[in-house]
Protein backbone atom coordinates (compact mmCIF):
# COMPACT_ATOMS: atom_id res chain seq x y z
CA UNK A 1 0.00 0.00 0.00
CA UNK A 2 2.93 2.36 0.76
CA UNK A 3 4.34 1.82 -2.72
CA UNK A 4 0.96 2.47 -4.28
CA UNK A 5 0.65 5.48 -2.00
CA UNK A 6 3.77 7.24 -3.24
CA UNK A 7 3.79 6.26 -6.90
CA UNK A 8 1.75 8.96 -8.68
CA UNK A 9 1.25 6.82 -11.78
CA UNK A 10 -0.16 3.64 -10.28
CA UNK A 11 -3.54 5.32 -9.69
CA UNK A 12 -4.11 5.17 -13.45
CA UNK A 13 -3.50 1.45 -13.71
CA UNK A 14 -6.31 -0.66 -15.03
CA UNK A 15 -6.92 -3.97 -13.29
CA UNK A 16 -9.03 -6.77 -14.65
CA UNK A 17 -11.82 -7.81 -12.36
CA UNK A 18 -13.37 -10.40 -14.71
CA UNK A 19 -12.06 -11.73 -18.01
CA UNK A 20 -14.35 -11.17 -20.97
CA UNK A 21 -13.69 -11.57 -24.69
CA UNK A 22 -15.60 -10.98 -27.89
CA UNK A 23 -13.65 -12.47 -30.79
CA UNK A 24 -10.22 -10.89 -30.66
CA UNK A 25 -11.32 -8.02 -28.50
CA UNK A 26 -10.55 -8.08 -24.82
CA UNK A 27 -13.52 -6.41 -23.15
CA UNK A 28 -12.81 -7.61 -19.63
CA UNK A 29 -14.69 -5.99 -16.78
CA UNK A 30 -12.05 -3.74 -15.21
CA UNK A 31 -11.87 -1.21 -12.39
CA UNK A 32 -12.51 1.43 -15.08
CA UNK A 33 -15.68 -0.35 -16.22
CA UNK A 34 -16.72 -0.72 -12.59
CA UNK A 35 -16.39 3.03 -12.06
CA UNK A 36 -18.43 3.71 -15.20
CA UNK A 37 -21.17 1.46 -13.86
CA UNK A 38 -20.97 3.15 -10.47
CA UNK A 39 -21.14 6.54 -12.19
CA UNK A 40 -24.34 5.85 -14.08
CA UNK A 41 -25.83 3.97 -11.13
CA UNK A 42 -25.25 6.99 -8.89
CA UNK A 43 -26.72 9.35 -11.48
CA UNK A 44 -29.77 7.11 -11.86
CA UNK A 45 -30.18 6.84 -8.09
CA UNK A 46 -29.88 10.59 -7.63
CA UNK A 47 -32.39 11.37 -10.36
CA UNK A 48 -34.71 8.63 -9.19
CA UNK A 49 -34.81 10.03 -5.66
CA UNK A 50 -34.98 13.65 -6.73
CA UNK A 51 -37.75 13.22 -9.30
CA UNK A 52 -39.94 10.71 -7.51
CA UNK A 53 -42.00 13.30 -5.65
CA UNK A 54 -42.46 15.89 -8.42
CA UNK A 55 -43.63 18.41 -5.87
CA UNK A 56 -44.68 21.90 -6.86
CA UNK A 57 -42.30 23.43 -4.34
CA UNK A 58 -39.07 21.50 -4.88
CA UNK A 59 -37.07 20.01 -2.06
CA UNK A 60 -33.29 20.21 -1.96
CA UNK A 61 -32.57 17.21 -4.18
CA UNK A 62 -35.29 18.07 -6.66
CA UNK A 63 -34.02 21.64 -6.75
CA UNK A 64 -30.51 20.48 -7.64
CA UNK A 65 -31.88 18.25 -10.41
CA UNK A 66 -33.95 21.10 -11.80
CA UNK A 67 -31.07 23.57 -11.61
CA UNK A 68 -28.84 21.12 -13.52
CA UNK A 69 -31.60 20.64 -16.07
CA UNK A 70 -32.08 24.35 -16.66
CA UNK A 71 -28.35 25.05 -16.56
CA UNK A 72 -27.70 22.67 -19.46
CA UNK A 73 -30.94 23.59 -21.26
CA UNK A 74 -30.09 27.32 -21.15
CA UNK A 75 -26.54 26.65 -22.28
CA UNK A 76 -27.69 24.58 -25.26
CA UNK A 77 -30.49 26.98 -26.17
CA UNK A 78 -28.24 30.03 -26.13
CA UNK A 79 -25.54 28.27 -28.17
CA UNK A 80 -27.56 26.26 -30.70
CA UNK A 81 -31.02 27.80 -30.52
CA UNK A 82 -34.37 26.05 -30.38
CA UNK A 83 -33.45 23.62 -33.17
CA UNK A 84 -30.56 22.35 -31.09
CA UNK A 85 -32.82 21.25 -28.23
CA UNK A 86 -33.25 17.76 -29.71
CA UNK A 87 -29.68 17.14 -28.54
CA UNK A 88 -30.52 18.11 -24.98
CA UNK A 89 -30.50 14.56 -23.55
CA UNK A 90 -27.16 13.93 -25.24
CA UNK A 91 -25.50 17.08 -23.87
CA UNK A 92 -27.02 16.51 -20.45
CA UNK A 93 -25.77 12.92 -20.44
CA UNK A 94 -22.26 14.06 -21.42
CA UNK A 95 -22.14 16.75 -18.75
CA UNK A 96 -23.51 14.66 -15.93
CA UNK A 97 -21.46 11.60 -16.85
CA UNK A 98 -18.17 13.53 -16.94
CA UNK A 99 -19.05 15.48 -13.82
CA UNK A 100 -19.88 12.38 -11.79
CA UNK A 101 -16.86 10.49 -13.15
CA UNK A 102 -14.56 13.40 -12.22
CA UNK A 103 -16.03 13.83 -8.76
CA UNK A 104 -16.02 10.10 -8.01
CA UNK A 105 -12.37 10.04 -9.03
CA UNK A 106 -11.64 12.56 -6.26
CA UNK A 107 -12.49 9.95 -3.63
CA UNK A 108 -9.25 8.34 -2.43
CA UNK A 109 -8.52 4.90 -3.96
CA UNK A 110 -11.25 5.38 -6.58
CA UNK A 111 -10.29 5.04 -10.22
CA UNK A 112 -10.93 8.07 -12.43
CA UNK A 113 -12.38 6.97 -15.78
CA UNK A 114 -11.81 10.38 -17.38
CA UNK A 115 -8.07 10.17 -16.64
CA UNK A 116 -7.70 7.87 -19.66
CA UNK A 117 -7.34 9.53 -23.05
CA UNK A 118 -9.24 6.75 -24.80
CA UNK A 119 -12.37 7.54 -22.77
CA UNK A 120 -12.34 11.27 -23.41
CA UNK A 121 -11.38 10.71 -27.04
CA UNK A 122 -14.30 8.33 -27.51
CA UNK A 123 -16.66 10.93 -26.09
CA UNK A 124 -15.15 13.69 -28.22
CA UNK A 125 -15.32 11.56 -31.37
CA UNK A 126 -18.93 10.75 -30.57
CA UNK A 127 -19.64 14.49 -30.57
CA UNK A 128 -17.58 15.00 -33.71
CA UNK A 129 -19.40 12.32 -35.71
CA UNK A 130 -22.83 13.36 -34.49
CA UNK A 131 -22.10 16.96 -35.51
CA UNK A 132 -20.72 15.93 -38.88
CA UNK A 133 -23.41 13.43 -39.85
CA UNK A 134 -26.28 15.47 -38.51
CA UNK A 135 -24.93 18.56 -40.25
CA UNK A 136 -24.73 16.79 -43.59
CA UNK A 137 -28.09 15.06 -43.16
CA UNK A 138 -29.83 18.29 -42.16
CA UNK A 139 -28.16 20.78 -44.50
CA UNK A 140 -26.77 18.65 -47.34
CA UNK A 141 -24.08 20.60 -49.20
CA UNK A 142 -25.07 23.65 -47.18
CA UNK A 143 -23.00 22.16 -44.36
CA UNK A 144 -19.87 22.95 -46.38
CA UNK A 145 -20.62 26.66 -45.90
CA UNK A 146 -18.99 26.10 -42.54
CA UNK A 147 -15.64 25.94 -44.38
CA UNK A 148 -16.44 28.72 -46.86
CA UNK A 149 -17.05 31.75 -44.66
CA UNK A 150 -18.89 34.72 -46.08
CA UNK A 151 -17.49 38.22 -45.78
CA UNK A 152 -13.89 37.21 -46.51
CA UNK A 153 -12.07 38.60 -49.58
CA UNK A 154 -12.04 36.01 -52.37
CA UNK A 155 -8.22 36.13 -52.60
CA UNK A 156 -7.63 34.73 -49.12
CA UNK A 157 -10.77 32.62 -49.04
CA UNK A 158 -9.03 29.34 -49.99
CA UNK A 159 -6.52 29.78 -47.18
CA UNK A 160 -9.25 30.53 -44.69
CA UNK A 161 -11.05 27.45 -45.97
CA UNK A 162 -7.97 25.28 -45.31
CA UNK A 163 -7.64 26.78 -41.82
CA UNK A 164 -11.30 26.11 -41.09
CA UNK A 165 -10.93 22.54 -42.29
CA UNK A 166 -7.89 21.91 -40.09
CA UNK A 167 -9.54 23.46 -37.06
CA UNK A 168 -12.66 21.38 -37.66
CA UNK A 169 -10.72 18.14 -37.88
CA UNK A 170 -8.59 18.93 -34.85
CA UNK A 171 -11.67 19.62 -32.73
CA UNK A 172 -11.99 16.12 -31.24
CA UNK A 173 -8.28 16.19 -30.32
CA UNK A 174 -8.43 19.46 -28.38
CA UNK A 175 -11.84 18.55 -27.04
CA UNK A 176 -10.62 15.27 -25.55
CA UNK A 177 -7.10 16.28 -24.49
CA UNK A 178 -8.37 19.32 -22.57
CA UNK A 179 -10.49 17.14 -20.30
CA UNK A 180 -8.05 14.26 -20.00
CA UNK A 181 -4.94 16.38 -19.35
CA UNK A 182 -6.66 18.47 -16.71
CA UNK A 183 -7.96 15.47 -14.82
CA UNK A 184 -4.77 13.47 -15.11
CA UNK A 185 -2.43 16.35 -14.20
CA UNK A 186 -4.58 17.19 -11.20
CA UNK A 187 -4.50 13.65 -9.93
CA UNK A 188 -0.74 13.37 -10.41
CA UNK A 189 -0.20 16.62 -8.50
CA UNK A 190 -2.40 15.47 -5.66
CA UNK A 191 -0.68 12.12 -5.49
CA UNK A 192 2.81 13.66 -5.60
CA UNK A 193 2.15 16.01 -2.68
CA UNK A 194 0.29 13.40 -0.68
CA UNK A 195 3.10 10.94 -1.38
CA UNK A 196 5.64 13.44 -0.08
CA UNK A 197 4.09 13.25 3.36
CA UNK A 198 4.52 9.48 3.45
CA UNK A 199 8.05 9.61 2.09
CA UNK A 200 9.10 12.24 4.63
CA UNK A 201 7.78 10.08 7.45
CA UNK A 202 9.76 7.18 5.96
CA UNK A 203 12.91 9.31 5.77
CA UNK A 204 12.86 11.27 9.05
CA UNK A 205 10.77 9.10 11.35
CA UNK A 206 7.30 9.82 12.63
CA UNK A 207 8.02 13.07 14.52
CA UNK A 208 10.49 14.70 12.12
CA UNK A 209 8.60 13.46 9.08
CA UNK A 210 5.31 14.79 10.39
CA UNK A 211 6.85 18.22 11.03
CA UNK A 212 8.50 18.31 7.62
CA UNK A 213 5.35 16.98 6.04
CA UNK A 214 3.25 19.95 7.04
CA UNK A 215 4.04 21.84 3.83
CA UNK A 216 3.15 19.10 1.35
CA UNK A 217 0.13 18.31 3.49
CA UNK A 218 -1.07 21.92 3.26
CA UNK A 219 -0.45 21.78 -0.48
CA UNK A 220 -2.59 18.65 -0.78
CA UNK A 221 -5.20 20.33 1.37
CA UNK A 222 -5.27 23.36 -0.94
CA UNK A 223 -5.20 21.31 -4.14
CA UNK A 224 -8.21 19.18 -3.23
CA UNK A 225 -10.86 21.94 -3.54
CA UNK A 226 -9.06 23.20 -6.65
CA UNK A 227 -9.39 19.76 -8.21
CA UNK A 228 -13.07 19.61 -7.23
CA UNK A 229 -13.50 22.90 -9.06
CA UNK A 230 -11.58 21.57 -12.05
CA UNK A 231 -13.88 18.52 -12.06
CA UNK A 232 -16.88 20.77 -12.49
CA UNK A 233 -15.27 23.27 -14.84
CA UNK A 234 -13.97 20.59 -17.19
CA UNK A 235 -17.36 18.88 -17.36
CA UNK A 236 -18.89 22.29 -18.06
CA UNK A 237 -16.32 23.15 -20.73
CA UNK A 238 -16.79 19.79 -22.44
CA UNK A 239 -20.56 20.29 -22.54
CA UNK A 240 -20.24 23.92 -23.63
CA UNK A 241 -17.94 23.04 -26.53
CA UNK A 242 -20.34 20.27 -27.50
CA UNK A 243 -23.13 22.88 -27.64
CA UNK A 244 -21.02 25.20 -29.79
CA UNK A 245 -20.11 22.36 -32.18
CA UNK A 246 -23.75 21.30 -32.35
CA UNK A 247 -24.75 24.82 -33.29
CA UNK A 248 -22.50 24.47 -36.37
CA UNK A 249 -24.48 21.39 -37.37
CA UNK A 250 -27.80 23.14 -36.83
CA UNK A 251 -26.90 26.50 -38.40
CA UNK A 252 -23.77 26.05 -40.54
CA UNK A 253 -24.13 29.46 -42.21
CA UNK A 254 -24.01 31.30 -38.85
CA UNK B 1 8.50 25.60 -8.96
CA UNK B 2 5.64 23.17 -9.03
CA UNK B 3 7.17 21.36 -11.96
CA UNK B 4 10.42 20.99 -10.12
CA UNK B 5 8.65 19.54 -7.10
CA UNK B 6 6.70 17.20 -9.36
CA UNK B 7 9.92 16.00 -10.97
CA UNK B 8 11.52 15.34 -7.59
CA UNK B 9 8.41 13.47 -6.56
CA UNK B 10 8.52 11.34 -9.68
CA UNK B 11 12.20 10.57 -9.15
CA UNK B 12 11.69 9.63 -5.52
CA UNK B 13 8.75 7.50 -6.52
CA UNK B 14 10.84 5.69 -9.14
CA UNK B 15 13.45 4.82 -6.52
CA UNK B 16 10.89 2.85 -4.53
CA UNK B 17 10.85 -0.92 -5.01
CA UNK B 18 9.02 -1.57 -8.25
CA UNK B 19 5.26 -1.29 -7.93
CA UNK B 20 4.00 -3.91 -10.38
CA UNK B 21 2.96 -1.68 -13.23
CA UNK B 22 -0.30 -2.50 -14.95
CA UNK B 23 -0.67 -6.21 -14.24
CA UNK B 24 0.82 -9.02 -16.28
CA UNK B 25 -0.40 -8.11 -19.77
CA UNK B 26 0.65 -4.47 -19.59
CA UNK B 27 3.92 -3.67 -21.29
CA UNK B 28 6.50 -2.75 -18.66
CA UNK B 29 6.89 0.97 -18.11
CA UNK B 30 4.02 2.04 -20.36
CA UNK B 31 2.15 5.02 -18.98
CA UNK B 32 -1.22 3.40 -18.17
CA UNK B 33 -3.41 5.88 -20.09
CA UNK B 34 -1.41 5.02 -23.24
CA UNK B 35 -1.62 1.24 -22.76
CA UNK B 36 -3.47 0.13 -25.88
CA UNK B 37 -4.21 -3.31 -24.41
CA UNK B 38 -7.04 -1.75 -22.48
CA UNK B 39 -8.47 0.49 -25.19
CA UNK B 40 -11.09 -1.99 -26.42
CA UNK B 41 -12.55 -2.72 -23.00
CA UNK B 42 -12.79 0.96 -22.09
CA UNK B 43 -14.50 1.86 -25.36
CA UNK B 44 -16.88 -1.06 -24.98
CA UNK B 45 -17.89 -0.27 -21.41
CA UNK B 46 -18.07 3.44 -22.10
CA UNK B 47 -20.48 2.89 -24.99
CA UNK B 48 -22.53 0.44 -22.93
CA UNK B 49 -22.83 2.61 -19.81
CA UNK B 50 -23.26 5.83 -21.78
CA UNK B 51 -26.00 4.28 -23.90
CA UNK B 52 -27.85 3.12 -20.78
CA UNK B 53 -27.44 6.57 -19.23
CA UNK B 54 -28.65 8.27 -22.41
CA UNK B 55 -31.67 5.99 -22.58
CA UNK B 56 -32.58 6.58 -18.93
CA UNK B 57 -32.16 10.34 -19.25
CA UNK B 58 -34.01 10.82 -22.53
CA UNK B 59 -36.87 8.42 -21.76
CA UNK B 60 -37.39 8.73 -18.03
CA UNK B 61 -35.64 11.41 -16.03
CA UNK B 62 -35.38 14.46 -18.28
CA UNK B 63 -39.05 14.35 -19.40
CA UNK B 64 -40.01 14.00 -15.76
CA UNK B 65 -37.98 17.03 -14.65
CA UNK B 66 -39.11 19.01 -17.69
CA UNK B 67 -42.74 18.22 -16.97
CA UNK B 68 -42.41 19.31 -13.36
CA UNK B 69 -40.81 22.60 -14.39
CA UNK B 70 -43.47 23.10 -17.07
CA UNK B 71 -46.29 22.43 -14.61
CA UNK B 72 -44.82 24.81 -12.12
CA UNK B 73 -44.36 27.64 -14.61
CA UNK B 74 -47.90 27.23 -15.97
CA UNK B 75 -49.22 27.16 -12.43
CA UNK B 76 -47.31 30.33 -11.61
CA UNK B 77 -48.63 31.99 -14.78
CA UNK B 78 -52.18 31.00 -13.81
CA UNK B 79 -51.72 32.36 -10.33
CA UNK B 80 -50.32 35.61 -11.68
CA UNK B 81 -53.31 35.91 -14.03
CA UNK B 82 -55.71 35.33 -11.16
CA UNK B 83 -53.86 37.85 -9.02
CA UNK B 84 -53.96 40.54 -11.70
CA UNK B 85 -57.65 39.84 -12.30
CA UNK B 86 -58.37 40.17 -8.59
CA UNK B 87 -56.39 43.37 -8.46
CA UNK B 88 -58.44 44.77 -11.32
CA UNK B 89 -61.62 43.79 -9.52
CA UNK B 90 -60.41 45.43 -6.35
CA UNK B 91 -59.58 48.59 -8.26
CA UNK B 92 -63.04 48.63 -9.79
CA UNK B 93 -64.63 48.13 -6.39
CA UNK B 94 -62.58 50.99 -5.03
CA UNK B 95 -63.64 53.19 -7.93
CA UNK B 96 -67.33 52.41 -7.45
CA UNK B 97 -66.95 53.00 -3.73
CA UNK B 98 -65.43 56.38 -4.42
CA UNK B 99 -68.19 57.19 -6.86
CA UNK B 100 -70.84 56.27 -4.27
CA UNK B 101 -69.03 58.35 -1.70
CA UNK B 102 -68.95 61.38 -4.00
CA UNK B 103 -72.65 60.93 -4.81
CA UNK B 104 -73.54 60.78 -1.16
CA UNK B 105 -71.47 63.86 -0.44
CA UNK B 106 -73.17 65.81 -3.22
CA UNK B 107 -76.56 64.71 -2.00
CA UNK B 108 -75.80 65.71 1.56
CA UNK B 109 -74.63 69.10 0.31
CA UNK B 110 -77.87 69.53 -1.65
CA UNK B 111 -79.98 68.69 1.36
CA UNK B 112 -78.11 71.14 3.52
CA UNK B 113 -78.47 73.86 0.91
CA UNK B 114 -82.22 73.40 0.48
CA UNK B 115 -82.72 73.25 4.21
CA UNK B 116 -80.75 76.44 4.65
CA UNK B 117 -82.77 78.18 1.94
CA UNK B 118 -86.11 77.13 3.41
CA UNK B 119 -85.04 78.18 6.87
CA UNK B 120 -83.86 81.52 5.48
CA UNK B 121 -87.19 82.03 3.73
CA UNK B 122 -89.10 81.20 6.88
CA UNK B 123 -87.03 83.57 8.95
CA UNK B 124 -87.52 86.31 6.38
CA UNK B 125 -91.27 85.75 6.26
CA UNK B 126 -91.55 85.90 10.01
CA UNK B 127 -89.40 89.01 10.17
CA UNK B 128 -91.58 90.66 7.51
CA UNK B 129 -94.72 89.75 9.41
CA UNK B 130 -93.28 91.14 12.61
CA UNK B 131 -92.21 94.32 10.83
CA UNK B 132 -95.69 94.79 9.38
CA UNK B 133 -97.27 94.27 12.80
CA UNK B 134 -94.91 96.71 14.39
CA UNK B 135 -95.64 99.32 11.71
CA UNK B 136 -99.33 98.84 12.26
CA UNK B 137 -98.97 99.24 16.00
CA UNK B 138 -96.85 102.39 15.51
CA UNK B 139 -99.47 103.90 13.22
CA UNK B 140 -102.24 103.20 15.72
CA UNK B 141 -100.19 104.74 18.47
CA UNK B 142 -99.49 107.85 16.41
CA UNK B 143 -103.21 108.18 15.64
CA UNK B 144 -104.06 107.99 19.32
CA UNK B 145 -101.38 110.51 20.20
CA UNK B 146 -102.72 112.93 17.63
CA UNK B 147 -106.25 112.49 19.02
CA UNK B 148 -105.03 113.08 22.54
CA UNK B 149 -103.06 116.13 21.47
CA UNK B 150 -106.06 117.64 19.62
CA UNK B 151 -108.23 116.99 22.62
CA UNK B 152 -105.66 118.54 24.86
CA UNK B 153 -105.42 121.63 22.63
CA UNK B 154 -109.21 121.95 22.74
CA UNK B 155 -109.15 121.68 26.50
CA UNK B 156 -106.46 124.38 26.72
CA UNK B 157 -108.83 126.90 25.00
CA UNK B 158 -111.59 126.15 27.45
CA UNK B 159 -109.24 126.35 30.44
CA UNK B 160 -107.78 129.65 29.17
CA UNK B 161 -111.28 131.09 28.71
CA UNK B 162 -112.25 130.01 32.18
CA UNK B 163 -109.09 131.50 33.61
CA UNK B 164 -109.60 134.77 31.72
CA UNK B 165 -113.24 135.00 32.81
CA UNK B 166 -112.23 134.44 36.40
CA UNK B 167 -109.39 137.00 36.14
CA UNK B 168 -111.67 139.63 34.59
CA UNK B 169 -114.33 139.00 37.22
CA UNK B 170 -111.82 139.38 39.97
CA UNK B 171 -110.41 142.60 38.51
CA UNK B 172 -113.65 144.30 37.50
CA UNK B 173 -116.27 142.54 39.60
CA UNK B 174 -118.16 141.85 36.47
CA UNK B 175 -118.32 138.54 34.92
CA UNK B 176 -117.93 138.70 31.16
CA UNK B 177 -119.70 136.18 29.07
CA UNK B 178 -117.86 133.24 27.80
CA UNK B 179 -118.33 134.29 24.22
CA UNK B 180 -116.76 137.67 24.87
CA UNK B 181 -113.80 136.12 26.56
CA UNK B 182 -113.33 133.67 23.73
CA UNK B 183 -113.49 136.46 21.20
CA UNK B 184 -110.94 138.44 23.15
CA UNK B 185 -108.59 135.45 23.43
CA UNK B 186 -108.63 134.66 19.77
Amino acid sequence: MIAAGVDPISQFEIKKLAELKIGNFDISFTNSALMMVVTIALIALWLLLSTSKKSLIPGRAQSIAEISYEFIADMLRSAAGKDGMKFFPFVFALFIFILFANLLGMIPFFFTTTSHIIVTLTLALMVFFIVTFYGIWKNGFGFLKLFWPSGVPIVIKPFVCILELISYISRPISHSIRLWANVMAGHIMLKVFAGFCIMLVGAFGVVGGSLAGILPFLMTFALTPLELLVSFVQAYVFALLTCIYLSDAVHPGH
Amino acid sequence: MLNAITLIGLKLAAKKPAGDYGGKEAAEGVFPPFDSNYFATQIFWLFLTFAILYFLLSRVFLPRIGQTIEERSSRIADDLDAASRMQKEAEEAEKSYERALADAKAKAHNVAETTRQSVDAEVKAEMDAADAEAAKAAEAAELRIRGVREKAMANIEAVAADAAQATVEALTGKKPTLATVKKALN
